[in-house]
């Protein structure tokens, strides 16, 4: 089932994440983060995916992330994806 | 120097984790796929999840290919123009069955490179010939474009064309293979053997590599990494091969800065295929790391 806004991208595999990207919240920016890497990688997941959201264009939103040790450029395509799903682009 | 292509792995685009770490096993290539080995709702990640690896991770000297969907289907022209702006140089054409499939992807890849500000012709094309088909039309294919650099055979969709069971023996298959083999040899290119998915038949396996070297093949497409090591073992040649092309290539040299025209070694005439060959041994020697 497709519900208008929202996106979701990934796996729980190992290198992977699951995100889920919520357009329907339009007040600010809600990023929640579990991941398995936390405590040492957390602040760069998270400016990670700022930077993505700030370059497709994405403000407010809810942004949850569970994380297997996904590497940048995993964390940019999945976020990429669920943007798009979410918006309904793809 | 010609490219090694003995080994092409295949590592599904769907998996950040083989995306890193297949270059750790050393195939002389790997192909990223985004048409099999994904399902029709995960097309749109595993396009977004190659175009970011592509443009962040070091593949170094191993060469990539990216097997994108055939362009008939939603997916295809997506795939090349998102793939070919992320920096893939190599796409695979899956179902290549007519010279006009190739041409179709070669006026795209003009369009793209156009739009980039790329030179032209700078992406090159592997054309996977599948079917019935496509195996007839092998020769046109192997020169419907410049940018060719290799024809593979995918024996699956094959045997499937032509109402057969793929056995072990590979019979059904001998016509094909041979037929792509000369397609690719009369137009200078490569020919990339067919898969073989029993990953746990290691002798099957090594049989089936032997028989694609005697064919001419040069080289095969693997599906897992455990794949590798026979193939580059049964495509790297004899050290009395090696040494014996050492010394023609070194007689040649010498003979042209001597002014020299036909020369012999060890009574015999050495003449342009033998050159050719010797050539060949030594750049597949030294992909093999032995010279």
């Amino acid at each position: 089932m497709k519900i208008e806004g929202i996106g979701q991208a990934g796996s729980l595999e190992s290198n992977d994440l699951m995100i889920m990207v919520d357009l329907n919240q339009k007040e600010n920016l809600i990023i929640e983060i579990e991941s398995i890497v936390k405590e040492k990688f957390g602040e760069q997941i998270e400016a990670v995916i700022k930077e993505t959201l700030t370059e497709n264009g994405v403000g407010n939103g809810y942004i949850k992330v569970v994380d297997k040790g996904a590497l940048d450029f995993a964390i940019r395509a999945r976020l990429k994806t669920a943007i798009k799903r979410a918006e309904g682009r793809q | 120097m010609k490219k090694l292509r003995r080994t092409m792995l295949f590592v599904p685009a769907s998996n950040p984790n083989m995306m890193v770490n297949a270059p750790i096993f050393k195939p002389d290539c790997i192909i990223f796929d985004l048409e099999d080995a994904i399902s029709l709702r995960e097309k749109d990640s595993a396009r977004d999840l190659l175009v970011e690896a592509l443009k962040s991770i070091d593949y170094k000297d191993c060469e990539i290919f990216a097997r994108v969907n055939p362009l008939y289907t939603p997916f295809g022209e997506e795939d090349v123009r998102a793939l070919v702006a992320a920096g893939l140089r190599n796409v695979r054409l899956p179902m290549s069955e007519t010279e006009e499939d190739i041409k179709k992807l070669d006026t795209l890849l003009t369009d793209i490179e156009k739009e980039l500000g790329l030179d032209n012709g700078v992406v090159k094309i592997l054309g996977a010939i599948e079917t019935a088909k496509g195996v007839l039309n092998a020769e046109k294919i192997a020169v419907a474009s410049s940018r060719m650099i290799g024809i593979s055979f995918g024996a699956e969709d094959f045997t499937r064309t032509i109402g057969a069971e793929r056995s072990k023996g590979g019979e059904e298959l001998f016509v094909a293979r041979s037929k792509i083999v000369l397609a690719a040899a009369a137009a200078g290119i490569d020919a990339i053997d067919t898969v073989f998915a029993d990953v746990d038949d290691a002798k099957g396996f090594r049989k089936e590599v032997e028989s694609a070297k005697q064919l001419g093949f040069a080289g095969k497409s693997v599906i897992h990494p455990g794949q590798i090591r026979t193939v580059h073992d049964v495509f790297t040649p004899s050290q009395e091969d090696v040494d014996k092309a050492v010394r023609v290539i070194n007689a040649i040299e010498e003979a042209e800065s001597k002014g020299l025209g036909v020369i012999s070694l060890d009574g015999k005439m050495i003449d342009a295929p033998v050159v050719a060959r010797a050539e060949r041994i030594v750049t597949l020697a030294k992909g093999a790391g032995i010279l």
